[in-house]
C-alpha cells in the first residue's frame, strides 16, 4: 500500500532499474557477439598466411622431387632422357637465334586502329599521366612503346647506384609505398590521393610491383614511365618478386604472354635484365632506409653499395643467367646438378660443377642432334655474345667460361656474385622482422632471415640511422609498426587475400622523418558493408580453400581419422577430428576455433568422418570419370604442376605435347608412390586434349580440375588474365624409399 | 571429468595462441575480453574487468601471462559461469525498452538507451551496431528480426 505517488515512484523506479537491466543484457550480448566476429577475423587471416607461405616452402619441395628424379629416375629412351634433359638445361626460347636484340623494337608497327596510349621519347610528364588515365581506362600500351619504355628504363638504370638517396631538402615529402603485387586500382587510388608524382613529392615504390595481381604490366610502365621523367624523385626499389624464375610461378609470366601473345617473349627478355638492375634501397636524408624485405645480423650497407647488382640475376639461385648443368651420369657419389630454375638449398655447401664444362656460354644455330641441343645451354640475356660456332658438345672440358667482354653492356657477362654477395642481397629482399632478439634462418619463406630487434637496433646505430621502412608482409591495417617503432612496415596492395581482407597504406615523410601513414581499401563495395558481412566474405573465401586443402589430404585423413576410431563405430569426438587434421596438414591453425565452420553436422560431439569427407569431395567441381586419388594428387600439387608445365613450355605458347604430359605424370606418379597406371594418365591425358591435336592448354587442363582461380568479375575465364593462386597446394611427400 | 578438463585446455590454448602475436605465451590486455568471449562466456564488462584482475600480474604490465590465463580459464568453464544469454531473455529485453509494443525502436532510442544506460557502448560500438541494425527505410529497429539476423553458428 502506500500513496498513488509512492506506487508511482516505484513503479518508475523499477522501470528505470528495468531498462537499465535491459540495456546492460543487450549490451552484454552485443559485445560477445562482436568478440566472436573478431576471433574469427583473426583465424580467417591466420588461414591465409599459413597456406600463403605454406606455399613458398613448395620450391624447396620441388628441389626434392627432383633431386629424387636424378637420383632414380633411369630414362629408358632417348626420347625420356631428352624429356628429362629439357628440365635440367636452361633451354629457353631456343627458335630464337634471329631474334638478337630484344630492344629491336624500332621495326614493330602500331596499326592505325590502335586506340591506346602513344608514347614518344623523351617521355615529359604529360605522357606519363596519360598512361595512367589511358589504364585507367583500360586500354593496353601498344607493345612497341612498352619495348622502348622498357629499353629507355634500362639504359636510366644502369646508371643508378645501389642504394639512392633522397633529400627532403630538394623535395618537401616523399611518400613511401609498399607492395602492389599487380593491382592497379590500389597504385590509381594513391595516385588520386595523395597526388602525381612531381618534384616537390617524391615517391618510393619499395619493390614487389608484379605477381599475383593482373596488371603487373600497367603497374610497370607507370613505374617506369614517371621514373623516367622524374629521376631525381621517384624511386624504385627491387623486390624478391622482381625476379624471372619468381614470376614463372606467381604469375608475372602468364600475364605478360596472354597480354602480349606476339612479343610477349622480347618483353620478357628485356624485363629480366631490367629487374636485376633495379637499385636494392633507398635512404632518405641519410637517416631512413627503404629496403624490401628487411636486414640480417650480417647486413654490410657498404658492401651492398659496391656489389654489382646486375651478376644477381634470381635471388632463388647463385648462379648467373648461364646455367649449366646436365643429369648427373649415373654413379655414385658424382655431384648431383640442379635444375636451372629451382633455388638452392639452403646450406647446400658448394654449387655442382660436374655439368659446368660442358656447356656453352652463347647461343648458337639450333642443332638438329637433341642430345647435342640437350647440353647446350642458350644464354638468352646476352644478344651481343659471339658465336661459339659449332663447337662440340661432347666431352668439351675445360671449356672457357666467358666470351671476351664487349664494350656494349648488354653483351658484357659478369661474373658470378660472389656467396657472400649473393647472401647479402638475399637477405635484404626476403628477410621479415620477429619478436624475439637474434637472427634466424627464415625457413616460412626458404631464404632469407628472421632478425630481431636487437638486430635492427645494431645496424641502426652502426650507420648512424633512425629507422628502417620495408614491406613484403601483408597486414590487416596496411602497415605495422615493430621493434620499438624502429621498424615500420608497410604494404600497399588493399585486399590482398580477398575483397575485405585488408587495407593498403602508405607512409608520407617530411623533413622532420615522422612518418605520416594513410590507409585506405581501394574497392567501394567493401564500405558499405558492416563488419559482419566484410568478415563473412573473406571468411567464406578462406574457408574455400582450407577445404580444398583438406580434400587433397583425404586419404591420409581417412587414415588419421581411423586410427582414433579404435571400435571401428565409424565415429570420432570433436576432439580428435582437431587432432587428425593438425596432425595431417601441419598449418598450425586453431582447429577447434575453426570447427564450427568446417562440420556441419556431428550427433553427440561425435563425427561420421566418412560421410564428412565424402562432403568434401561432392563440393569440389570435378570430372566424375577421374578416380579420386589422382584428382586428390591433382590438388595437392597445383601448383608444383603449373610451375613444371611452364618450364616445360619453354616457348610460352601455353600448349605441352601430349607425350610431355604423360612423361610429366609417370615422373611425378612414380615419386609420389601413388598406384596410377599408364592408361589412367593416358586416358587423362587423351581427356583433356579437347580439339585433338596432340597437344594440352596448360590453362584448359588447370580450369579442368578448378585449379586456376577465376579472377575476373565478368566475361569467361578465357578472356581474362589468370591470377596464379596464392594458395598453392602443399608439395608432395618426400620419397619414403 | 579429466577427458574434460584436458579439452577444455586445448581449447583454452587454441583461443589465446591466436592472439599471442608475439610467440611468447602472452597476450595484450585488451584482447582477453575477445579470448573469453570466444570460449563461449556472455560477462559483463564488469565481471570482464574482476577477470582480469585475477590474471592480471601484481604490477599490471598491460600483458597476460598464459600460466595465470589457463587455470583460471578452466574453472570459468568448468563452472559454466557467464552463460550466454538466450534468444528469448534478449527479446524480453528488447521488449522492455519498448513498452508500448511497438515491434521496433526508433535509431533516437536505441543510441539513448546504449549509451546513457547500462555499461554504455562507445561511439564506435553505437555506429557498428546501427549500421547492422537499422532499416533505412524506417529509420528504426525491428528488434525480433535483428536478433534473427544476428545469430553467430
Amino acid at each position: 500500500m502506500g500513496s498513488g505517488t509512492s506506487t508511482q515512484h516505484h513503479f518508475a523506479f523499477q522501470n528505470a532499474e528495468n531498462a537499465f537491466r535491459a540495456a546492460a543484457l543487450i549490451q552484454r550480448w552485443y559485445r560477445r557477439y562482436m568478440a566472436r566476429l573478431e576471433m574469427r577475423r583473426h583465424c580467417t587471416w591466420r588461414i591465409f598466411q599459413s597456406i600463403e607461405y605454406a606455399g613458398q616452402q613448395d620450391q624447396v619441395k620441388l628441389h626434392d622431387f627432383f633431386s629424387y628424379l636424378v637420383d632414380h629416375f633411369t630414362p629408358s629412351s632417348n626420347h625420356e632422357r631428352d624429356f628429362l634433359n629439357r628440365m635440367f638445361t636452361e633451354e629457353r626460347f631456343p627458335q630464337d637465334a634471329e631474334m638478337e636484340k630484344p630492344s629491336d623494337y624500332e621495326s614493330i608497327e602500331v596499326p592505325d586502329n590502335y586506340t591506346g596510349p602513344h608514347l614518344s621519347f623523351p617521355l615529359l610528364p604529360d605522357h606519363a599521366t596519360a598512361l595512367v588515365e589511358a589504364f585507367r581506362l583500360k586500354q593496353q600500351l601498344h607493345a612497341r612503346y612498352v619495348l622502348n619504355l622498357l629499353h629507355e628504363t634500362r639504359k636510366h638504370l644502369v646508371q643508378l647506384p645501389n642504394i639512392n638517396r633522397v633529400s627532403t631538402r630538394y623535395s618537401e615529402e616523399v611518400t613511401v609505398c609498399g607492395d602492389l603485387h599487380g593491382q592497379l586500382d590500389d597504385l590509381i587510388f594513391i595516385f588520386y590521393k595523395n597526388g602525381l608524382p612531381s618534384p616537390e613529392r617524391a615517391y618510393v615504390f619499395n619493390g614487389d610491383f608484379v605477381d599475383r595481381g593482373k596488371d603487373s604490366v600497367e603497374i610497370l610502365m607507370v613505374l617506369f614511365a614517371f621514373m623516367l621523367v622524374y629521376p631525381k624523385e621517384f624511386h624504385l626499389n627491387r623486390g624478391n618478386h622482381e625476379d624471372y624464375m619468381v614470376n614463372l610461378r606467381y604469375g608475372f609470366t602468364k600475364e605478360v604472354m596472354h597480354k602480349y601473345k606476339t612479343h610477349g617473349k622480347k618483353i620478357l627478355k628485356i624485363l629480366q635484365d631490367v629487374f636485376c638492375w633495379l637499385p636494392l634501397a633507398t635512404l632518405v636524408d641519410e637517416k631512413v632506409l627503404i629496403l624490401h624485405g628487411g636486414v640480417s645480423d650480417m647486413t654490410d650497407l657498404e658492401l651492398l653499395a659496391k656489389l654489382d647488382r646486375h651478376k644477381i640475376v634470381s635471388t632463388l639461385r647463385r648462379k648467373t643467367r648461364k646455367e649449366k648443368g646436365k643429369p648427373a651420369p649415373k654413379k655414385a657419389g658424382a655431384a648431383r646438378p640442379t635444375p636451372w630454375f629451382l633455388p638452392l638449398r639452403a646450406g647446400s655447401g658448394g654449387a655442382p660443377r660436374a655439368g659446368r664444362s660442358s656447356s656453352l656460354p652463347c647461343g648458337g644455330p639450333a642443332a638438329p642432334d637433341p642430345a647435342r641441343r640437350a647440353r647446350r645451354s642458350v644464354d638468352l640475356a646476352l644478344p651481343g655474345c659471339p658465336q661459339q660456332g659449332g663447337s662440340a658438345p661432347s666431352g668439351a672440358q675445360g671449356e672457357p667460361e666467358r666470351a671476351a667482354p664487349e664494350a656494349d653492356p648488354e653483351a658484357r657477362e659478369p661474373p658470378e656474385p660472389t656467396r657472400e654477395e649473393w647472401k647479402q642481397v638475399v637477405d635484404i629482399l626476403w628477410s621479415d622482422p620477429m619478436a624475439q632478439d637474434g637472427c634466424k634462418a627464415n625457413t616460412v619463406r626458404g631464404g632469407g632471415c628472421y632478425f630481431g630487434p636487437n638486430v635492427t637496433e645494431q645496424l641502426l646505430q652502426k650507420y648512424n640511422l633512425q629507422f628502417l621502412i620495408r614491406s613484403h608482409e601483408c597486414k590487416p591495417e596496411g602497415y605495422e609498426f615493430c621493434h620499438s617503432r624502429k621498424v615500420l612496415t608497410i604494404f600497399s596492395a588493399s585486399n590482398y587475400y580477398e575483397v575485405g581482407s585488408n587495407r593498403g597504406a602508405y607512409v608520407k615523410l617530411g623533413p622532420a622523418l615522422s612518418p605520416h601513414i594513410v590507409q585506405y581499401q581501394a574497392n567501394k563495395a567493401t564500405h558499405m558493408l558492416t563488419m559482419r558481412q566484410r568478415i563473412s566474405r573473406v571468411e567464406e573465401s578462406a574457408l574455400r580453400s582450407l577445404r580444398e586443402k583438406l580434400f587433397a589430404h583425404s586419404s591420409d585423413l581417412l587414415g588419421e581419422f581411423k586410427k582414433h576410431d579404435t571400435d571401428k563405430t565409424g565415429f570420432i569426438s570433436l576432439s580428435d577430428w582437431a587432432e587428425a587434421v593438425e596432425s595431417v596438414l601441419r598449418l598450425g591453425l586453431p582447429w577447434r576455433m575453426l570447427r564450427p565452420q568446417l562440420v556441419s553436422s556431428s550427433t553427440d560431439s561425435m563425427l561420421e568422418y566418412k560421410s564428412w569427407l565424402k562432403d568434401l569431395a561432392k563440393e569440389q567441381r570435378s570430372r566424375e570419370n577421374i578416380q579420386s586419388s589422382l584428382l586428390e594428387t591433382l590438388y595437392r600439387n597445383r601448383s608444383n604442376l603449373e610451375t613444371i608445365f611452364r618450364i616445360i613450355d619453354s616457348d610460352h605458347s601455353g600448349f605441352i605435347s601430349l607425350d610431355e604430359f604423360r612423361q610429366t605424370w609417370k615422373l611425378f606418379s612414380s615419386h609420389m608412390n601413388i598406384d596410377i597406371t599408364d592408361d589412367c594418365i593416358c586416358d587423362l591425358a587423351r581427356s583433356i586434349d579437347f580439339n585433338k591435336d596432340g597437344h594440352i592448354d596448360i590453362n584448359e587442363f588447370l580450369e579442368a580440375f578448378r585449379l586456376v582461380e577465376q579472377s575476373c568479375p565478368e566475361g569467361d575465364a578465357s578472356d581474362c588474365p589468370q591470377t596464379t593462386d596464392p594458395e598453392d597446394g602443399d608439395g608432395s611427400k618426400p620419397s619414403t624409399q | 571429468t579429466e577427458l574434460v578438463v584436458a579439452e577444455y585446455h586445448r581449447k583454452i590454448k587454441e583461443a589465446f595462441e591466436v592472439f599471442d602475436h608475439e610467440a611468447n605465451n602472452t597476450v595484450d590486455v585488451r584482447e582477453i575480453g575477445t579470448i573469453i568471449r570466444s570460449l563461449g562466456c556472455c560477462p559483463s564488462e564488469g565481471e570482464l574487468h574482476d577477470l582480469i584482475a585475477e590474471v592480471e600480474e601484481e604490477e599490471p604490465t598491460g600483458y597476460i601471462r598464459y600460466e595465470k590465463f589457463l587455470p583460471v580459464m578452466t574453472e570459468v568453464l568448468l563452472e559454466r559461469r557467464y552463460r550466454p544469454i538466450p534468444e528469448d531473455t534478449l527479446l524480453r529485453a528488447f521488449e522492455v525498452l519498448d513498452p508500448s509494443k511497438r515491434g521496433f525502436l526508433t535509431r533516437e532510442e536505441l543510441i539513448k538507451y546504449m549509451t546513457e544506460e547500462g555499461e554504455p557502448f562507445s561511439q564506435e560500438e553505437m555506429e557498428e551496431m546501427l549500421s547492422a541494425a537499422v532499416d533505412p527505410e524506417s529509420n528504426s529497429i525491428h528488434y525480433k528480426d535483428y536478433i534473427a539476423m544476428m545469430v553467430v553458428d
